[in-house]
């Protein structure tokens, strides 16, 4: 509620159309679609001179602060999503600016989502799931007082935190097949991913664990649960619920870092967005195309995550 | 509280030897790092004694009773547990402690389990009892701590004196040769703590071996066979409930008696 009260005070109104005029009228609007419009006031010959800037910054900057000044006045939610809408028209504009072929996009967008957005789901969920059981591994071993298991499971991390993902499917592409282990491109890719994943994600497992309170052990184990039925009984179901949210953003960073692995051939959506409109020189096209996918199945995702937090939350 | 005294109980198993002990403590000892925490800790526990150990905060008296089910490890002696000797590499330290019950100062219930499941866990999965018979097990010790019909809620439904009684109930179940309490009424209100050692009395009238950490003197005059004075990682003074309150031999008892009464 800041912003709502700054904008109530008529110094503070001031002074941000002052510095929108002043930002204006040094970036020059008066080339603009925008100009045009004010045409009757500059008349048509007034193109880059001082006055057709004072003109278009002056209108401009307050047509801006009113509607910062209108937003102000609606509530939360209103204000969020007018935020939104805005937004979102400011980057249609964008986009619309690079003159796009929608046709191309149109011919295009069906097999972007058939092989693309299908292939980057399947490598994410498959990954996910090997991370997923590498972390409850190397985070059990990581906690145990066994020097071998804690050495293992601290020199994986270390390594495969340490190094770029990109560097590691290379690694493991190009790296396997020299010791006599030949690897198709999607398995390697997976494994990558599964690997880097699994490496982070065991922190995220250890963190977990740690947080069960030391008594829940103290009475597992007084009661004679031996180590593993303590795990499996007691304290992972606990720990899960705190794991899960962050393991969340985890499928959701990993959706994207998926890209990584169109270096090496695999026809996913990055794979696809690069050699769709090469032939056409349509590169923005596709491109674009596959931002706003990546972007629709992080929001989708984001949304399905929210709904799992809330759940556990109360649960 | 009726405070019923019972020292010839108490010099009658002190002097009858025939009677194997269930625990053992033989010159142990323990250090954290540089902090010698038990010193040369004698102690022999015979079936069907109570012990109430009491002494002021940091005197060891927790991690004495802790090291008898081997949460905590300790470095030199010797202690037997029903003829079991606990030492580093032992195998089945898990069926020492299902024999020995404890019940902690902070409850410790298994939070995502019900009342009853976290009674039922132990006979289930570790002594293979079947649920049907587990459950009724569960129900039989959850009435004897007078709180069976909870059995269907979670821990943090129940107050800390009922949670407490159902950690009671779980050790119980376990059907244990021997009860361990570490404080188990200093995390209470105190208008829950009479339910508490009811419950524990109930139990040490049924004949249960107890070894208990506490300050509840009341609890002590009424129930012990001895009572035991720690400080500074020693057993100072070990005697009678009757003597030791009303006749101290050690000026450290006295001191203690002295703050606490």
């Amino acid at each position: 509620m800041q912003e709502a009260r700054l904008l109530s005070k008529t110094p503070f109104v001031v002074a941000l159309y002052a510095a929108f005029f002043v930002l204006l009228f040094l970036v020059d609007m008066s080339g603009t679609g925008f100009a045009e419009l004010l045409a009757p006031a500059i008349g048509s010959d007034g193109e880059g001179s001082v006055y057709a800037r004072f003109v278009t910054s002056v209108t401009l900057s307050a047509i801006i602060t009113l509607g910062i000044w209108l937003i102000g006045k609606l509530q939360f939610n209103a204000q969020r999503v007018t935020v939104w809408l805005i937004m979102a028209g400011l980057f249609m504009l964008f986009f619309t600016s690079f003159d796009l072929s929608f046709e191309f996009i149109q011919s295009k967008i069906w097999f972007m989502v058939s092989q693309g957005i299908l292939t980057t789901l399947y490598i994410s969920v498959v990954s996910i799931s090997i991370a997923s059981v590498l972390a409850i591994i190397g985070a059990v071993a990581k906690l145990s007082s066994n020097g071998f298991a804690n050495g293992l499971a601290s020199f994986y991390t270390s390594f495969f935190r340490g190094l770029p993902l990109l560097m590691q499917v290379y690694l493991i592409y190009l790296g396997l097949p020299q010791l006599g282990f030949v690897i198709d491109a999607v398995p390697a890719g997976i494994l990558a991913l599964s690997l880097c994943y699994g490496a982070y994600m065991t922190e995220i497992f250890r963190a977990g664990i740690e947080s069960i309170p030391k008594g829940q052990w103290e009475a597992a184990r007084s009661i004679g649960f031996k180590f593993g039925l303590t795990m499996r009984r007691i304290i992972l179901p606990q720990a899960i619920p705190l794991i899960i949210p962050p393991t969340g953003n985890q499928f959701i960073a990993m959706l994207k870092d998926s890209s990584l692995v169109s270096v090496i051939g695999v026809w996913e959506l990055m794979f696809l967005a690069r050699t769709l409109g090469q032939k056409d020189f349509k590169h923005m096209e596709m491109l674009i195309t596959a931002a706003m996918l990546y972007w629709i199945l992080s929001m989708v995702l984001e949304y399905a995550q929210s709904h799992i937090e809330r759940r556990y939350r109360k649960g | 509280m009726n405070s019923v005294h019972k020292p010839d109980v108490a010099v009658e198993t002190a002097v009858k030897p025939a009677v194997k002990p269930i625990v053992e403590l033989k010159d142990v000892n323990k250090w954290y790092d540089d902090f010698h925490c038990l010193k040369d800790i004698n102690l022999t526990v015979t079936p069907g004694e109570r012990i109430v150990i009491c002494g002021p905060s940091g005197s060891g008296k927790s991690t004495m009773i802790r090291c008898i089910n081997r949460l905590e490890a300790h470095q030199s002696g010797e202690i037997i547990v029903d003829d079991v000797v606990l030492h580093e590499h032992m195998q089945g330290i898990d069926k020492v402690r299902s024999e020995v019950g404890m019940v902690f100062q902070s409850f410790n219930l298994f939070p995502h389990m019900t009342i009853a499941e976290n009674c039922m866990a132990g006979p289930m999965w570790v002594q293979g009892v079947p649920k049907g018979e587990a459950r009724r097990l569960a129900m039989k010790y959850l009435e004897q701590v007078r709180i069976p019909e909870q059995a269907d809620k979670y821990p943090g439904q129940l107050s800390g004196g009922q949670q407490q009684r159902v950690a009671i109930a779980r050790s119980l179940c376990m059907k244990p040769k021997l009860m361990l309490f570490d404080e188990p009424t200093s995390a209470l209100d105190p208008e829950m703590v009479s339910g508490v050692l009811d419950t524990m009395i109930d139990l040490a009238k049924e004949g249960m071996t107890m070894l208990c950490v506490t300050h509840e003197m009341g609890f002590a005059r009424e129930v012990a066979d001895r009572v035991i004075f720690m400080a500074d990682g020693e057993i100072v003074e070990e005697n009678t409930p009757g003597e030791f309150f009303d006749n101290p031999r050690e000026a450290r008892t006295q001191q203690f008696l002295s703050q606490i009464l």
